[in-house]
């Protein structure tokens, strides 16, 4: 029996800004912000997406999102492709993916209260009546451990991993089947972090939603991930399991950023995988491999000739060196 | 053994709201030598940045008071020292880099220009001179080609690039300590990773005494030496870093250690601490841990705990660890 | 299906944001809004209050001064005009216009403006740049100038004085209101409602708006006092209400000539122009130092 569909396909996403630069705005550039990546996420399971500024992953985050059109290439869901759906589809895509995003100070509305703000998804989306949409905010509070009094008061009464959790219950109020996580966890302090990293854990074990989880913890997104893709510069350098990637990571970018993710074990041998220089600017990628104005390893045809992502054993690796 | 270049001796400062008095530093004690790094690690709300504030009396007033102790730099108490006093010392004497590197530096004045304040202050230097040497300032941070950078605005520089130009500035002169609030917080991991290494070796250049404040315990295993954990406006546990990685004596230390997602130990849940972080306003008497720890006993909520030594230079305040 | 209690966070903290009621920085201002207040129930209430009526002319008692002066009565407790009109009743019934004018001026250019203002920002790109420029526009031409051709072509009326004043403006609302918007549209919460589907209409009624609401009320309130100095001034000119309706403008134009011999003529209107716009100024200054903290709430 052939495997199922994943629940998303992701195939050569572009996205490119417009940018004018020059006195008059004679010279348009181009921000490569992503190019022409491709990954699936299964059903159930979590797709960690690492990388630094500049990366693409919060632009592609917000294509998967609908908040922005692509500039080429395809997104599928279910099989389907989401940029060419009726108004019918479009709707029904919407139900399907949420997000919870970084800010827990900027991602509620401070004007409504708790019970507005986890119910505008049903308002908007369903035909449900206040009586049934307020049972069903009590129960998305207690989904996420908070008392049901809290639907009665406003976001600057809670906490910032409170109002996480408020975001958490928003996210899932119309039953979604992916939750893109965009660091979910960053602002809040370290002993916050862990309630909700298993918070959302536990989510995903009882009601089977996936995540796209968007983070530059590495070990947080180890810990979370089943896949984890690492992307630079607008494309995608490496993609495999989770616990391979991290413990092992082959492409020489994976390799610097998980020795810079500063282990908390202070026996742990550090192979120095050193880096050096800026990120480059994405108007103006490197030619070839992006990565080679910054390998420890280069070898002059990098310079040349832009690997291809393919196989190297368990996963994909976009890289010379395989 | 050489005296310290910083002992801090029982600091206190206070904050008065509206909604009560802010106990935001509620008796600090530790000491820092030369050449040595010290990290000051809590969650927000414990304090760390109001000591570092405190040392060098930056603390904003009206609402914020040091209101007791003693902050001996080299010797000479820092909170008895007039103003004019302290404005000698500070960036002299006690250089700073704080979280925000957009903050620290002045949008409107050139690299160049920022960094020549505090050379033509502290050397005496002018003209040619001084230029020389503030390019020297951008070569030791490992700015590539300094002198064309000396002409650059901060808006052109990318956020790696201006904490360097913030930690030239607060080694200038150079001086006996070292505060860096946060520096890394805002970069990214390599370019972190390239900052905490430029960070040490200018440590080991000048013999600093460096305090550096984070939430990042990664950081701590990586730069520092020894580490003091803050939690309500007081340290709880400081040692060696060694010492308190291997076996943290604190419950509050453990469960940080805990919670933290470990790379190769995948664990089905991460230990969490129960609870929210305390309001420094009305903290309970007793230990400001007590309504969170799992293994509090009457005689913590009821009483604060003192020092109580567990081994060299490492000490705790907690019950469970004073001899019965 | 509660959440592993281990992980409780069920205790809210103490709302740390809320203070005793007393211990508010601020009180409320009780002397810009008894004027106000004032003000309002004299205007409202001029028919009943008034000792005489404004239009009443004797020239017996022109220039009677007010009571505490020589020559004084308390038949006419302000005073007469030059054609032996009361002087209170005339300054209470000029309330009457002047408030009038005021907020009906300020309802309708700050609703057009905001509205504006709104739209702008939420939509940004061509629209925003074509509405702004209609803004700018509409900031750079003089009222008085405006109200004086109005007043030249169609003829002086109360409305034309309310729309001349209002055309114009809306604009500064709508400048205003687009920059709150577009700091707003930085924030989450408006691409979480994208996400949950919501439309323009709703973003913009239900998000938008009601987080620009504390600005909105501080310049309203700011701005009552300018139109009515603005409406005074017109009325001063000949371009505003016209006689023989009182207004505090033309009341100070009337008494021009005697300002040294009948000071009250002029000066009790000035007096009273003034009181009233200090009072809204002073209202609106607080209005915005105890509204614009919340909003760093976010």
């Amino acid at each position: 029996m052939s495997p199922p569909d994943p629940l998303l396909e992701v195939e050569n996403l572009t996205k490119h800004f417009p940018v004018r630069r020059g006195l008059l705005g004679w010279t348009p550039q181009l921000v490569r912000a992503v190019d022409a990546i491709s990954f699936t996420l299964e059903a159930g399971s979590t797709l960690g997406v690492v990388g630094e500024s500049g990366c693409g992953k919060t632009t592609t985050s917000r294509m998967i999102l609908g908040l922005e059109r692509p500039t080429s290439g395809a997104i599928r869901f279910e099989g389907r492709d989401v940029l060419t759906l009726d108004r019918e589809g479009m709707r029904y895509y919407r139900r399907s993916v949420q997000a919870v995003f970084q800010d827990p100070y900027a991602s509620l509305d401070p004007r409504m209260r708790v019970s507005t703000i986890v119910a505008e998804p049903l308002v908007i989306n369903t035909a449900l009546d206040a009586a049934a949409r307020s049972r069903r905010v009590a129960e998305l509070l207690d989904l996420v451990g908070l008392p049901e009094r809290a639907a009665t008061l406003f976001p600057h009464e809670f906490s910032g991993g409170q109002r996480q959790r408020i975001a958490i219950a928003r996210a899932l109020a119309l039953e979604p089947k992916l939750v893109v996580l965009d660091e979910p966890v960053s602002a809040l302090d370290v002993s916050i972090r862990a309630q909700i990293l298993n918070l959302l854990a536990d989510l995903q074990k009882r009601l089977g939603v996936s995540y796209l989880f968007i983070a530059h913890d590495l070990a947080a997104v180890a810990h979370m991930s089943r896949a984890i893709a690492v992307m630079y510069l607008g494309q995608i350098v490496e993609w495999g399991d989770a616990d391979a990637v991290a413990l092992e990571p082959r492409h020489p970018y994976t390799k610097a950023l998980f020795t810079a993710a500063l282990p908390v074990d202070v026996d742990a041998p550090r192979p120095e995988v050193a880096v050096s220089g800026e990120v480059p600017s994405p108007l103006a990628p490197p030619s070839g491999c992006r990565f080679h104005t910054r390998c420890p390893f280069v070898m002059p045809h990098c310079a040349t000739q832009e690997p291809a992502l393919r196989m190297a054993g368990d996963r994909l690796v976009a890289c010379h060196l395989y | 053994m050489a005296s310290p270049v910083v002992d801090v001796q029982d600091l206190r400062t206070h904050i008065v709201t509206r909604w009560g008095t802010i106990k935001a530093v509620d008796g600090v004690s530790f000491s820092v030598a030369a050449g040595e790094t010290l990290g000051l690690v809590g969650e927000s709300g414990s304090g760390k940045s109001m000591t570092c504030l405190s040392l060098v009396r930056l603390v904003p007033r009206p609402a914020a008071r040091i209101v007791g102790g003693r902050v001996l730099l080299d010797g000479e108490d820092l909170l008895a020292k007039s103003e004019e006093e302290m404005q000698q010392i500070r960036g002299r004497k006690v250089g700073m880099i704080l979280q925000d590197p957009m903050s620290s530096l002045n949008p409107v004045f050139s690299v160049g220009m920022q960094l020549r304040e505090p050379v033509a202050m502290y050397h005496h230097l002018r003209g040619r001179a001084l230029t020389v040497r503030a390019a020297e300032l951008l070569a030791a941070v490992r700015i590539p080609s300094p002198a064309a950078r000396l002409r650059a605005f901060p808006h052109q520089l990318s956020g790696g690039m201006r904490q360097r130009v913030v930690g030239a500035m607060a080694i200038a002169a150079p001086p006996r300590l070292l505060i860096a609030d946060e520096p890394t917080t805002s970069l990214d991991l390599t370019i972190q990773a390239q900052y905490l290494g430029l960070l040490k070796e200018l440590q080991e250049r000048h013999r600093l005494a460096m305090i550096f404040v984070t939430h990042d315990l990664g950081i701590v295993a990586r730069i520092c030496d020894r580490v003091a954990v803050m939690y309500g406006g007081r340290i709880v546990e400081i040692g060696p870093v060694r010492a308190i990685f291997k076996s943290p004596a604190h419950p509050y230390t453990r469960a940080l250690l805990e919670a933290i997602p470990r790379l190769g130990a995948r664990r089905e849940r991460l230990t969490t601490i129960e609870g929210q972080p305390p309001d420094l306003a009305k903290l309970p008497a007793g230990c400001a841990f007590a309504p969170r720890c799992a293994h509090a006993v009457d005689r913590c909520r009821v009483e604060a705990p003192g020092d109580t030594m567990l081994g060299p230079g490492h000490a705790t305040r907690c019950w469970l660890h004073v001899p019965a | 299906m509660a959440a592993d209690p281990v992980d409780g966070t069920l205790a809210l903290p103490e709302a740390p944001t809320r203070p005793a009621a007393g211990a508010r920085g601020r009180r409320l201002p009780l002397l810009p809004i008894g004027i106000i207040a004032t003000f309002i129930v004299v205007a409202a209430l001029a028919p009943l209050l008034s000792p005489a009526s404004p239009y009443e002319q004797s020239l017996r008692h022109r220039f009677t001064p007010p009571a505490w002066e020589d020559g004084g009565a308390w038949a006419h407790p302000l005073g007469t005009d030059r054609l032996g009109r009361d002087m209170l009743a005339r300054i209470m019934y000029g309330a009457r216009v002047s408030l009038a004018a005021g907020v009906l001026t300020v309802l309708l250019a700050s609703a057009f403006g905001a509205a504006v203002g709104l739209v702008a920002g939420y939509y940004g790109g061509r629209v925003d740049a074509v509405l702004m420029r209609m803004t700018d526009a509409t900031m750079s031409f003089p009222v008085i100038l405006l109200a004086l051709i109005l007043a030249v072509t169609v003829g002086p009326s109360f409305f034309n004085v309310v729309l001349a004043i209002a055309v114009i403006l809306w604009a500064r609302y709508a400048r205003v209101i687009r920059g709150e918007v577009l700091t707003l549209m930085e924030l989450d919460f408006i691409a979480q409602a994208r996400i949950a589907g919501a439309g323009a209409g709703r973003i913009i009624t239900r998000h938008l708006a009601p987080n620009t609401l504390n600005t909105l009320v501080v310049l309203v309130t700011l701005q009552i006092g300018y139109v009515i100095i603005v409406e005074a001034s017109l009325s001063f000119l000949g371009a505003g209400i016209p006689p023989p309706t009182p207004a505090w403008g033309s009341m100070i134009a009337e008494g021009r000539d005697f300002v040294t011999s009948a000071w009250w003529v002029s000066l009790l209107p000035g007096l009273a122009i003034l009181l009233v716009v200090l009072a809204f100024n002073l209202l609106g200054d607080w209005l915005r130092d105890t509204l614009d903290p919340k909003l760093r709430q976010l």
